[in-house]
């Protein structure tokens, strides 16, 4: 079991969660979070105070899958999210040791999708 | 007795109510960061409610009473005593008396709340409702008097000020200064920015705070006729020149224009015509907004940085300064073809006015900084004026107010 973790741009959710759908990835959890990458935020000013490094709002998906899963998923993230230019986002994934589904108390695989 | 007339102050009575609660409060509310705009609607709240009650008990009698060698007024209208349907003809010779106190009660509520923009983020709530009466009873309640009451030293001297540039207006924004230096940074300032939390209440407030001065500033003619006319169409006039001055200014020197410029400017603009409204034309109040957005925007953005002292929310770069702006441009520009009870500024050949205005903003500035330094220390040593270190960090709402404005967690 693998959980992925993506950061996108908040206008690409949509794109993103049409893909995950066409590869019956249905299950994720979507949070709003705040950051920056190589572009280092954006420039603001209030009252001719500048401040730059502000951070950009970006949208971050938590998804678990099954392994035969994960790449179908990278790929499909991929392709929602992508516009060629710096701040389209990335993906993490890391193992997953343990899943439960509280209605019912499966567990493990079963217990995921 | 007039009805129009009565009928209109009351109107302006209730429009300057209008500009503390909630047209002051948003306008700062939204300046500060989200864990203290409670803490900003509570002060503003709460001056309402005290400084109502110690006009009804003693400060209008102590601002326009009978005089007490021109600087202060007895204590003979206390408890509103003999102030009721009978006009006084010193102040308002077509309205009863009553009408004019409650008008004037409404300047008195406002001018302590310009000052939270400068302790906004850090003072104890205690320690600030100690101040706010103290401030009110020996700083603002004296400077009106001086300056509009009847008998008062400065008001004998000739010195002009329609609508409160320099009672209102410099008086506290010199004030918010003093406090500003003595209270120090807030936690964490110049190293990482402070943003505000919500700039669309900070624009509504501005909004409200531009709807609430035709009352303040129309409503100072005291009666219903041209002259209130004419400081309603200045009024506007220099707000609107503000408003737009401010933006291009930032759009030349930062390449972008701001709503909250805009909204600065606006009030800039407002504050500046204040003391002018009701004896200068629309044309020369076009100039004094120009040029209000000029030296405010060189204060706030550039010479309070280089300086370095933390007035939050710019009490005394837009009310000080602003102030001090169109108190010099009464002098310069009043004119007795727009106001025959007024007078000729230096621009009309009477440098006499001019030297008044100087006199009038020196005596108002040096008594606004020694009596906020002897109350600052007095209400630091009995309760301490600034809230404990841990208290600012986790916020004014939950610390002094025990809630929260928005639920993060249903």
């Amino acid at each position: 079991m693998k959980l992925i973790i993506a950061i996108i741009q908040p206008h690409k959710l949509e794109a993103v969660k049409k893909e995950l759908e066409a590869v019956d990835v249905n299950l994720m959890t979507v949070t709003n979070v705040v950051g920056q990458g190589r572009q280092k935020g954006v420039t603001e000013i209030y009252r001719g105070a500048k401040e730059a490094g502000g951070l950009l709002n970006k949208i971050r998906l938590d998804i678990a899958v099954n392994d035969e899963f994960m790449d179908p998923t990278l790929s499909a993230i991929s392709k929602g999210a992508h516009t060629g230019s710096v701040g389209d986002g990335k993906i993490f994934v890391v193992d997953l040791m343990e899943c439960v589904r509280i209605s019912n108390g499966d567990r493990g695989g079963k217990a995921i999708g | 007795m007039n009805s129009g007339d009565t009928a209109w102050v009351l109107m302006s009575s209730a429009l300057v109510l209008l500009m503390t609660m909630p047209g002051l409060a948003f306008f700062y509310g939204g300046l500060v960061r989200r864990k203290n705009v409670l803490s900003i609607l509570m002060q503003c709240f709460i001056i309402l409610c005290v400084i109502s009650l110690q006009w009804v008990l003693f400060g209008y009698s102590l601002a326009f009473g009978p005089d007490f060698h021109g600087i202060i007024g007895d204590l003979s209208w206390a408890g509103l005593n003999g102030v009721g349907a009978i006009p006084n003809k010193d102040y308002a010779a077509t309205i009863p008396h009553s009408v004019f106190m409650i008008f004037q009660m409404m300047f008195a509520v406002i001018t302590p709340a310009l000052i939270i923009g400068a302790y906004a983020e850090r003072v104890k709530f205690s320690a600030f409702l100690l101040f706010t009466i103290l401030w009110a009873t020996f700083v603002y309640d004296p400077l009106a008097h001086w300056v509009w009451g009847t008998g008062g030293w400065l008001k004998s001297l000739g010195g002009l000020d329609y609508a409160g540039g320099i009672v209102v207006h410099v008086s506290s924004g010199i004030s918010a200064l003093v406090l500003a230096l003595l209270l120090g940074k807030r936690i964490g300032y110049n190293h990482r920015p402070i943003r505000p939390h919500n700039l669309p209440f900070t624009v509504l407030g501005a909004a409200l705070l531009w709807f609430g001065w035709f009352g303040f500033n129309a409503g100072s003619a005291l009666a219903s006729d041209g002259i209130a006319g004419n400081a309603f169409i200045t009024t506007n006039t220099a707000t609107a020149a503000a408003g737009l001055a401010w933006a291009l200014i930032e759009w030349w020197h930062n390449g972008t224009p701001t709503v909250l410029g805009v909204a600065t400017g606006a009030v800039a603009g407002l504050v500046a015509i204040t003391p002018a409204c009701g004896f200068v034309n629309p044309m020369n109040a076009m100039f004094i907004g120009i040029i209000v957005s000029i030296v405010c925007y060189i204060a706030v953005a550039i010479i309070k940085g280089k300086l370095g002292y933390d007035d939050s929310l710019d009490a005394f770069g837009v009310h000080g300064v602003g102030g001090t702006v169109g108190s010099i441009a009464t002098g310069l520009f009043a004119e007795k073809a727009v106001n025959a009870a007024g007078a000729d500024g230096l621009l009309f050949g009477n440098a006499h006015q001019f030297l008044v205005q100087g006199i009038m903003w020196i005596a108002a500035a040096i008594f606004a900084v020694v009596m906020t330094f002897i109350i600052f220390k007095i209400v630091d040593a009995v309760i301490g004026m600034r809230v404990e270190e841990k208290n600012e960090i986790v916020g004014l709402d939950l610390t002094q107010q025990s809630e929260a404005a928005y639920t993060v967690i249903e």
